[in-house]
């Protein structure tokens, strides 16, 4: 069937702020579409709050709004663009969910807009759970004995009737949040209670409890004549219980015969032609271990991340095929654009392994719980490709950048028997270590199986895994050995530490034996066809088939690995970009990449792709093959700058800004020179290595003080001290990692936080914009809300700040870009950090301001001038606009977690308020990050001693606009002495009712909590945050946040804003 | 060529010229794949360890590796599997014929514990107990790609490390598969029972799973072997009939074929998979070619010329037929292949008649055409 021609204008509404769960998969599918849609001559509009999306560029799409996606705003879009379609399958949940509501709300008809893609009966009949109940029955698909309730009394029947344990799942959320496995009543009710609330539609499945059995997931593909093929299947090491995107997943599925293999193929194809889904669909099932039994445990109507991730596996491209079905296409006449002589209606056939391992954040979030359950917790993932199991799951664990490069690197070796075995018994992200000591120390599969489910397959591979490290710790390191051991892709760091030698040694040997990495294509077809994608993995003891290319000068891009706090989608924006710009300047484009979620790994970006760990061993071997001209560095985050001095070892050029320079930037001696130079003022600190150095120099300078490592991004483990105890306790977290270099002690200065993002060609900088922080120094900058541009320094300190970036950009030779981070406390200018290299505020800052840094950096990279290039150099003119970075968390994901604010970044995404006003800016920022009020107009305030003053006028304003407020003892007698109405309320310690109370009452719209100074002290108020977080209210923890809110809340009308269309900006 | 009743040669193994190697503490035998055109591949061997010469051909099904083993079509043919991962699961009750046919077994590498509910064996054990030659830990994908980019070519498989080139390529070019049905085919017939309509099956090399998918229907199945003559499955009466699957190159059959045209001068309704499909088209006078590469796996895309829609379909041919030589008063084509266009199906105008060139038997694979069965049941009531 051909294109239906009446669909012209397509609105694509993308995902939103990253939030775990819900991550840069949907930057890559969404990207992906509007491509597709535009190669089809379509006009698209793109909504999407997320400004560091690469969907949102006004290259992808034609009309982009970075607005929030709520109801309202999609209504008032859509009758100021006018589609005739709306897209709304590869927006993950967040799009779903508002297609659903302008459906059934009857907007989409009362406008003569179409849904495409999908309808809502499908969507309604997949993701309700009655419905879907009902619907499986019918066509004779085995679910889980379950019952859809609506009350904790309910489900409490049910559970007693079916026995524990049981599994609950809100119905309509995302990450199945608010989801657990209840072993008894008391646990149910808890969940149950928090999952009825978080359900939009108050709804909770219980559900009979399957953990244990094998989870295996098919990607689906259909379109509307009917026609149905699997993409691929996947099966998750971990049995059922802990969340797929929690899970270690392999591609395709291992322990299936075809019997088992052909059954849950047909079922998953009779599924989606029963909810008469057009596009890509994922089912996933529980198959019991020992019979033909099986469970649909759910399915998703639309792009996932697991279709990212079979997407990448497989080559074939599921967001793009699903795009052009929603156009009316079949699959027979959308051609593969891997082998260009195959349709898409065909099956894809690996020959290789792949492996998926979740980055999983509790490097992050310390106090947080590492079990593993149905919530997810990962903020991202990696992907790794081989021809042997084992191979793969090596690339995978040393592609995390957690300090692992095998299954020695967590040391279990201290626990032996019992102790072992009920550590086996924990499900957490350590399992597999936990595995591969117990198979040391000679406990058998059978045992391990019984506590852990993990088929013995998988505890055979772990175990050649470990036997090898035996032999190479016990036998002569022959040639042979050598050439096996890189089979199962052991580094040579790993190797050289087994076998007692150095891996200099190792690394010579390999080249010596001809032991060098072999690259393999992704072809869709397992070699059938000869294929055309540039899309490569490495493997030892093949044959090497990537064809030399050396007729353009070649650039190595390298990327930013899998998505974490502190380091996320923002640096795939930039490798991107700057993968592009390269191009058009006629280099070919090799990116080095291991994140499957990303558009960076879409085989169509760079001319070659490369999806390999980020090592510099995995690096050298493609080094070896393609002998770029140069490399850069700068835009793939901390990922890529590590390899800086590996790459000039191997001698590749470093483009833009040197490595002495990266390296003069961090290192504390080299740097405050630089600033001496330069006449700009630090905040005075110091370099320290141990604790008592530390607290020397702290109190040398006077508490409070900043601790943290140098070289690491996202603030990981900076804190503000006050005092030795927190000193000893602060260095005691850090030093738990060796560190290669000092740990930084700063005078902490408590003024604005100011930052810029500057691209320096040599000679001159260009600033797009100044940057102002709302919450004070002493807030992650990731974490901290915004403003472009700044609105409370004077004219002066932004000549300051002009002047400060120039001067350091000289004296760093920075060629390309380059990140400050800068306090002002008055009219004094003082630099706090500086990163030679793209930053998290490049997107944004791009898109308002509307120049394309990236692009732009890359020509001076390549010798460009600013001044030729079309731009007066210095600080730019402000925009007509006013644009307000708002952070976003997934604190309730992470049970146990701290959610107030500090040095240390805990964001996990943001959104974007732009508007002609700064409120407007800043009500829709709010908005965007999913704060929407009022509902119940109550709160609750409890602030530490210094916020008081400012807590009481903001609680004023609040009253003023109709809010009734609750306030702990001192806060409220603050309160009551100005004038303000408040309603004290006891302490969680003290009797009922509490502040506790109130919270699980339901009635609270948002509770302003900042936490005292000091590790000891903040402690107090972590239930209250806790609790809030996970009841679904919001919670603001820095004063100057919740300060902005009611400045937003006063002046602003959810129905009356303009939208603006940002790529006319 | 001589050797044995098909063609297949056989050598025993001259012990002195096996080299064995250490890996940890358990030897092994190095094992050697001469390509036609002088390529050698070394790996290790495993199953047993006597020399073949065959015809290479490759699968990319990801799964049922025993059902490939099992299927009578590959008589003749040494077998290459993509995917490198063989025998995760071991041997389980999926066999589609008492034994296993492959001349010879390629994988990159065989799982060493196989795990799952049914597994009753490793393959390790069952390539042996078969005595088929096999080789494992070679660049499967580099093999594979000679095959697709020079076409199927012959090879040996052979322990013996002072193999001569120059003695053995003229050989390797001299093979034939020669009549492998004759091999394949049951050597009496048998009845599986059932109440609904009676179906002769004729047995080319067929799958198990085509008589259980008629059986599983109701029908009860009479199995013929492959020389029966038309004139006695006539008279035996049957609602209808089948033409199975089996190996080699289907001009061989000459003889097949003149009873086949007999069978189809009947009114009896007849379904047919693969060689049976190119065997009709032979008696009604059309032409069959050999494909560069055949078509093995379980993922090609067929098209129902009715009604256009596309099913993933189970394939294992290295034949086709030309369906240009086919006068289209006699057959109509009802599928074709999406990736490149060649015949999957006939339609026999005026005839209670429809043959495929794929499996919707699957097995392995993917069972999306079963349906065919339900058309063949429908197709045998309504001329009842």
């Amino acid at each position: 069937m051909p294109r239906n021609s009446k669909i012209r204008k397509v609105l694509v509404i993308g995902s939103g702020p990253i939030v775990i769960g819900q991550a840069a998969e949907f930057d890559y599918a969404g990207t992906q579409a509007c491509r597709s849609l535009k190669e089809e001559g379509l006009e698209v509009v793109l909504l999407n709050s997320n400004p560091a999306t690469i969907m949102t560029d006004k290259d992808i799409a034609d009309r982009v709004y970075i607005e929030p996606l709520t109801v309202e705003v999609v209504e008032q879009l859509i009758l100021k663009e006018k589609p005739d379609s709306v897209l709304p399958t590869l927006g993950g949940q967040a799009a779903l969910n508002l297609a659903m509501e302008l459906e059934e709300n009857g907007f989409l008809r009362r406008n003569n807009v179409r849904l495409i893609g999908t309808t809502s009966e499908t969507i309604k009949k997949a993701e309700d759970r009655l419905e879907f109940k009902t619907t499986m029955e019918k066509i004779g698909e085995p679910c889980a004995a379950s019952l859809v309730v609506e009350s904790v009394e309910e489900g409490v029947r049910f559970a007693e009737k079916i026995g524990y344990p049981v599994v609950l799942r809100p119905a309509y959320t995302l990450g199945g949040s608010g989801g657990g496995i209840a072993d008894n009543r008391g646990q149910l009710a808890e969940i149950l209670e928090n999952g009825l609330r978080l359900s939009r539609v108050g709804q909770v499945l219980v559900e009979r409890c399957i953990a244990g059995w094998k989870e295996i997931e098919y990607e689906v593909m259909r379109d509307s004549a009917g026609n149905c093929i699997t993409v691929c299947n996947m099966e998750n090491i971990d049995p059922v219980g802990v969340h797929t995107g929690d899970s270690i997943v392999v591609a395709p599925s291992q322990t299936l015969g075809d019997k088992e293999y052909q059954m849950l193929r047909t079922s998953a194809i009779n599924i989606i032609s029963e909810l008469n889904i057009t596009g890509g669909c994922n089912v996933q099932y529980a198959l019991h271990p020992k019979t033909f039994e099986y469970c649909v445990i759910e399915v998703n109507p639309r792009v996932s991340r697991s279709s990212a991730l079979a997407s990448k596996a497989t080559g074939y491209p599921i967001a793009k095929v699903a795009a052009k079905i929603a156009l009316g296409y079949t699959l027979d006449e959308i051609q593969n654009a891997v082998t260009k002589k195959t349709y898409a209606s065909f099956e894809p056939m690996l020959d290789y392994c792949v492996v998926k391992i979740p980055r999983l954040p509790f490097d992050k979030f310390i106090s947080a719980k590492r079990t593993l359950t149905t919530q997810m917790k990962a903020t991202g993932e990696v992907m790794s490709i081989c021809d042997n199991f084992e191979g793969a799951l090596m690339k995978a664990i040393r592609s995390l950048e957690q300090h692992v490069d095998g299954l020695m690197s967590y040391d279990y070796s201290y626990l032996s028997g019992e102790d072992l075995l009920e550590e086996l018994a924990v499900v957490d992200d350590r399992r597999i270590w936990k595995i591969a000591e117990a198979l040391r120390q000679g406990i058998s599969y059978d045992e391990i199986y019984d506590i852990s489910g993990i088929d013995k397959w998988f505890i055979d591979k772990i175990a050649v895994l470990v036997e090898m490290e035996m032999r190479l710790k016990s036998e002569p390191l022959t040639a042979g050995l050598l050439r096996e051991a890189k089979r199962l892709e052991f580094p040579d760091k790993v190797i050289a530490d087994l076998a007692g030698k150095e891996e200099s040694e190792i690394c010579r040997m390999r080249y010596e034996n001809g032991i060098t990495a072999a690259y393999k294509m992704v072809d869709t077809c397992a070699a059938e066809f000869a294929a055309e994608t540039p899309y490569y993995y490495s493997v030892y003891g093949s044959e090497n088939e990537v064809e030399k290319t050396n007729d353009r000068k070649k650039v190595l891009v390298l990327g930013s690995g899998p998505i974490r706090i502190g380091q996320g989608i923002e640096f795939d924006f930039c490798s991107v970009h700057c993968t592009w710009a390269f191009s058009k300047e006629g280099y070919e484009t090799i990116i080095v990449n291991n994140n499957p979620e990303t558009v960076s790994t879409d085989f169509d970006i760079a001319d070659k792709l490369y999806f390999e760990p980020l090592t510099p061993e995995d690096v050298r071997s493609i080094v070896d093959l393609e002998k770029p001209d140069g490399a850069v560095v700068q835009f793939g985050g901390q990922t890529a700058i590590k390899l800086t001095e590996s790459l000039m070892k191997m001698g590749v050029p470093i483009l833009g800004t040197s490595a002495e320079n990266v390296d003069a930037a961090e290192d504390r001696e080299l740097f405050d020179g630089i600033l001496e130079k330069c006449g700009i003022p630090r905040p005075t600190g110091g370099t320290v290595f141990t604790a008592e150095e530390a607290k020397k120099v702290a109190n040398e300078l006077g508490y409070p003080v900043l601790v943290r490592p140098s070289y690491v991004l996202g603030g990981q483990g900076m804190q503000i001290a006050i005092n030795d105890h927190d000193v000893d306790e602060f260095i005691g977290i850090i030093n738990r990692v060796a560190q290669d270099h000092p740990i930084l002690v700063d005078k902490y200065l408590q003024g604005k936080e100011i930052e810029v993002d500057a691209v320096c060609d040599g000679e001159d900088i260009l600033i797009p914009g100044i940057m102002e922080h709302i919450e004070r120094a002493g807030i992650h900058s990731g974490d901290s809300i915004s403003v472009y541009p700044a609105q409370s320094i004077s004219e002066k300190t932004k000549r300051t700040i002009e002047e400060y970036t120039k001067k350091l950009a000289q004296s760093l030779h920075v060629i390309g870009l380059i990140n400050i981070q800068f306090i002002v406390c008055g009219e004094e200018v003082y630099v706090i950090e500086v990163n030679p290299r793209s930053s998290r505020t490049v997107p944004y800052i791009s898109k308002v301001t509307g120049i394309p840094i990236v692009p732009l950096a890359t020509k001076v990279i390549i010798g460009g001038k600013i001044k030729e290039l079309g731009y007066m150099p210095g600080l730019q003119p402000e925009a007509d606009y006013f644009a307000v970075k708002m952070p976003v968390f997934s604190f309730e994901k992470i049970r146990g977690a701290d959610i107030s604010l500090g040095p240390e970044m805990k964001s996990t995404g943001e959104c974007l308020g732009i508007a002609r006003t700064f409120d407007e800016a800043l009500y829709k920022a709010f908005l965007g990050a999913g704060i929407k009020l009022p509902k119940h107009k109550n709160m609750i305030i409890t602030v530490r001693e210094e916020d008081k003053e400012k807590a009481v006028e903001i609680g004023r304003r609040f009253e003023k606009i109709g809010y009734r407020i609750f306030a702990t003892r001192g806060t409220a007698d603050a309160m009551k002495a100005a004038g303000v109405k408040a309603n004290a309320v006891n302490k969680i310690e003290q009797e009922s009712p509490n502040l506790m109370d109130l919270i699980l009452g339901h009635k609270i719209d948002l509770v302003i909590d900042t936490p005292p100074h000091g590790a000891e002290r903040s402690k107090d108020g972590f239930v209250i945050r806790r609790n809030a977080i996970e009841t679904g209210v919001n919670v603001l923890t820095a004063i100057d946040t919740a300060e902005a809110l009611i400045t937003s809340l006063e002046n602003t009308n959810i129905r009356k804003l303009m939208l603006i269309d940002i790529a006319k900006i | 060529m001589s050797g044995g009743d098909n063609g297949v040669y056989n050598r025993a193994v001259v012990h002195a010229h096996t080299a064995f190697f250490m890996e940890g503490n358990r030897w092994i035998m190095k094992a050697f794949l001469i390509l036609e055109d002088g390529t050698v591949f070394e790996g290790i061997n495993i199953g047993s360890k006597k020399e073949v010469i065959s015809e290479i051909v490759f699968n990319t099904s990801m799964t049922g590796y025993l059902e490939v083993l099992t299927d009578p079509s590959y008589a003749g043919q040494a077998v290459v599997m993509t995917y490198p991962l063989i025998g995760n699961y071991g041997i389980t009750p999926d066999m589609e014929s008492k034994r296993a046919w492959p001349d010879g077994y390629i994988v990159r590498e065989l799982s060493r514990l196989p795990s799952n509910f049914r597994c009753e064996g490793t393959i390790q054990d069952f390539l042996k107990e078969q005595d088929i030659p096999g080789i494992a830990g070679i660049d499967t994908r580099a093999l594979t790609k000679i095959l697709r980019e020079k076409g199927t070519m012959n090879g040996m498989i052979t322990v013996n490390e002072n193999y001569d080139l120059k003695e053995i390529l003229p050989l390797l070019r001299g093979y034939r598969v020669g009549d492998v049905v004759s091999k394949a085919t049951c050597r009496e017939s048998y009845v599986l029972r059932g109440d609904g309509p009676k179906v002769a099956l004729m047995d080319y090399g067929a799958k198990n799973n085509i008589a259980k998918s008629l059986n599983k229907r109701g029908c009860e199945v009479t199995v013929y072997p492959a020389f029966t003559p038309a004139s006695d499955v006539i008279s035996s009466k049957p609602d209808g009939i089948m033409l199975s699957n089996g190996p080699g190159d289907p001009k061989t059959c000459g003889a097949i074929i003149d009873e086949v045209r007999k069978l189809y001068e009947t009114d009896i309704p007849i379904f047919a998979i693969c060689l049976g499909h190119q065997l009709m088209a032979l008696a009604n006078g059309a032409k069959t070619y050999k494909l560069k590469y055949g078509h093995r796996g379980g993922n090609h895309p067929v098209k129902d010329l009715s009604n256009n829609r596309v099913y993933i379909s189970s394939q294992n041919h290295g034949y086709a037929v030309d369906a240009l030589t086919l006068d289209g008063a006699v057959a109509k084509e009802a599928f074709v292949n999406v990736n490149d266009g060649t015949n999957e199906g006939f339609s026999y105008v005026g005839k209670n008649i429809f043959t495929v060139q794929f499996h919707p038997e699957a097995c392995p694979g993917p069972q999306d055409s079963g349906y065919l069965f339900d058309r063949f049941m429908d197709m045998m009531k309504g001329a009842r």
